[in-house]
């Protein structure tokens, strides 16, 4: 059904890769060994190739309907894969079908496989927590805790989860400079984190999810309520973050689509019509719909 | 001279039909609406102003800190300070906390359909006249006991308290984004240590108010304390498992009374009874003011 062509020029076994990436050991920083350990989190050394997500025949539902048509697709580590579409095409329901957030709301469900570095995430002896914990998201919206300063609300996910205070504060630390948020921020971490402006909101949002040491990142048209300057801001962090985590972004945007993937995935009515590197599916996509769609004939 | 270049006959200079009607409709509802208003406000005036100007002149350190007298003038309202204070601190300690899971239970775990039932069952058993609830315990409590006591007045007036708590709970809960929520469950934070560290401390400040408003409310209910708690001494009584005096009893009681000073020390009782609950009321805009500032910042 799906015309799934040019498969991906990276492929390299997870299990072989594991202690020989490309990037530097130390660019996750402070992992603690096995800090996270859960039956989902293959906690590896500095990130390289795990957080390999792989969706197979994947179906999502609201009730009756079906959302997400059976579709196949790959998010490669250290890779950022993004899936664009008209609205209402099951982009944001596939995604969140990966962290398992699908099922939270009342009468949805999903079927198919959601393999990540190999372990199925639906599995009966995978806990949603630890779902969660290997698999961050960022939203449309900033949303941080209105009760919580800067800092706590980096420090949530570590604190809600009973971490051991000392790694608190270094991994904080770590991840707003991941976020780019430390410089602006460093002289302020007890003020609340709602006074920030929206894009460094949104930024805190990023900081808090890398907090837990995710493996892969979903990001939700992270952009979508930012002005262009902090729309910017976050698309050269995406860059930078994709040695640390694997990320698939949402986007209704396609020229963030082009400036900050290196796939691209199209979707449309809950198929996915189209997956390919970015640059192809720009230029010289397969299908005619896609070509349509990023000529901005339709959509 | 203008005449001439204006039309006579524009619709602009026409003005819609029954202009003069409709004016004069507006108006008289203007001032129907204004008058409402103010029968409101003169109704509270005219209550507090007569209870203070009545009651003043017995307003002593005395009379707050004294036993009652059962004849003639002096002696004081402090062992019914006393017994209102053990009996509603009892009653919010019971409805408070079980108020409180019942809208968490509702707002966060009930399927919509039970949820509905429940707030429904709130509602009616906020609409039960107390007098009914003080039936009720009289043959729950009284009845098997075979005395009134303190303890029982306090279930009565937990029963009024607890419907209060937990719909205006409901109604603060509702007014947490979702998406505070799901950033919590994302981070691969459990659900309940979502629900006790970012939702009830973000609708704390309303949970807080509901409780005030709650308190206050029980501070002056009469009916289940007439049937539960309404044959007491005249001395303090600190165990709440025999029956003590309290505010509302003895303002009955004394209104009664043959003797003219005892309808001084009523109204006396009663301007207590009032400025506590003004200041409950006051305090509780003053959170739910906040905690509505708060949660608009995250929208």
């Amino acid at each position: 059904m799906n015309p799934k062509t040019d498969e991906l020029d990276v492929t390299i076994d997870p299990e072989n890769a594991e202690r020989g990436g490309t990037s530097p050991p130390d660019a996750r920083g402070f992992r603690p060994p096995a800090a996270t350990a859960a039956p989902a989190s293959t906690p590896g050394p500095a990130g390289n190739e795990v957080g390999r997500v792989e969706l197979k025949d994947l179906s999502a539902f609201y009730g009756s309907n079906h959302a997400v048509r059976g579709i196949d697709v790959t998010f490669e580590p250290n890779r950022v894969t993004a899936i664009i579409g008209p609205s209402g095409c099951g982009k944001s329901t596939m995604v969140r079908c990966v962290n398992r957030m699908h099922e939270e709301i009342p009468g949805a469900r999903s079927e198919g496989q959601i393999l990540l570095d190999g372990i199925d995430l639906k599995g009966p002896r995978v806990d949603v927590v630890a779902v969660r914990r290997a698999v961050g998201m960022v939203f449309q919206k900033p949303n941080p805790f209105p009760t919580m300063s800067v800092y706590d609300n980096v420090a949530a996910g570590l604190k809600l989860t009973g971490a051991p205070r000392k790694t608190i504060e270094a991994k904080v630390e770590d991840a707003l400079k991941g976020a780019g948020l430390w410089d602006e921020v460093s002289d302020r971490l007890d003020s609340p984190g709602m006074g920030l402006s929206g894009g460094q909101q949104q930024r805190l949002c990023i900081a808090r999810a890398l907090a837990v040491d995710p493996e892969v990142l979903l990001m939700d048209e992270p952009c979508s309520s930012l002005d262009p300057i902090a729309t910017l801001r976050i698309e050269e962090l995406i860059s930078q973050l994709k040695e640390r985590v694997t990320i698939a972004i949402v986007t209704h945007n396609m020229q963030q689509a082009a400036r900050v993937a290196d796939t691209t995935a199209f979707m449309l009515n809950g198929d996915l019509v189209e997956v390919a590197s970015t640059d192809k599916i720009f230029t010289n996509p397969d299908d005619e719909r896609t070509e349509q769609y990023v000529s901005g004939k339709f959509g | 001279m203008e005449a001439a270049s204006t039309p006579a006959n524009h619709p602009l200079l026409q003005g819609p039909p029954n202009l003069k009607r409709r004016r004069r409709v507006n108006r008289a509802l203007e001032v129907v609406a204004w008058v409402s208003a103010v029968v409101a406000v003169a109704a509270l005036f005219i209550v507090v102003a007569s209870v203070f100007v009545k009651g003043v002149g017995a307003l002593n350190l005395d009379f707050l800190t004294q036993g009652q007298v059962a004849f003639g003038p002096g002696g004081g309202i402090g062992n019914a300070l006393v017994g209102t204070g053990i009996i509603v601190l009892l009653a919010a300690a019971m409805a408070i906390p079980i108020g409180v899971l019942v809208a968490l239970y509702t707002s966060e775990f009930a399927k919509s359909r039970s949820a509905s039932a429940i707030r429904y069952v709130l509602d009616i058993l906020n609409g039960v006249p107390t007098i009914i609830t003080g039936l009720f315990v009289v043959v729950l409590i009284v009845k098997p006991q075979g005395h009134q006591s303190g303890f029982a007045g306090a279930v009565g007036l937990a029963i009024v308290m607890l419907p209060l708590v937990a719909r205006s709970t409901q109604e603060v809960l509702a007014l947490v984004p979702s998406s505070v929520k799901e950033a919590g469950l994302a981070l691969g934070v459990s659900r309940w240590r979502t629900i006790v560290s970012v939702i009830v401390p973000t609708a704390f400040g309303g949970i807080l108010t509901a409780s005030l408003v709650a308190v206050a409310r029980a501070a002056g209910e009469t009916a289940p304390l007439l049937l539960a708690c309404s044959i007491f001494p005249t001395t303090t009584v600190t165990d709440p498992s025999q029956a003590m005096a309290n505010i509302p009893i003895v303002i009955f009681q004394y209104s009664e009374s043959p003797d003219p000073s005892k309808h001084t020390q009523a109204w006396a009782a009663a301007l207590i009874l009032i400025l506590f609950v003004l200041l409950l009321s006051s305090i509780a805009r003053v959170f739910s003011a906040r905690v509505k500032k708060r949660l608009e910042g995250t929208r």
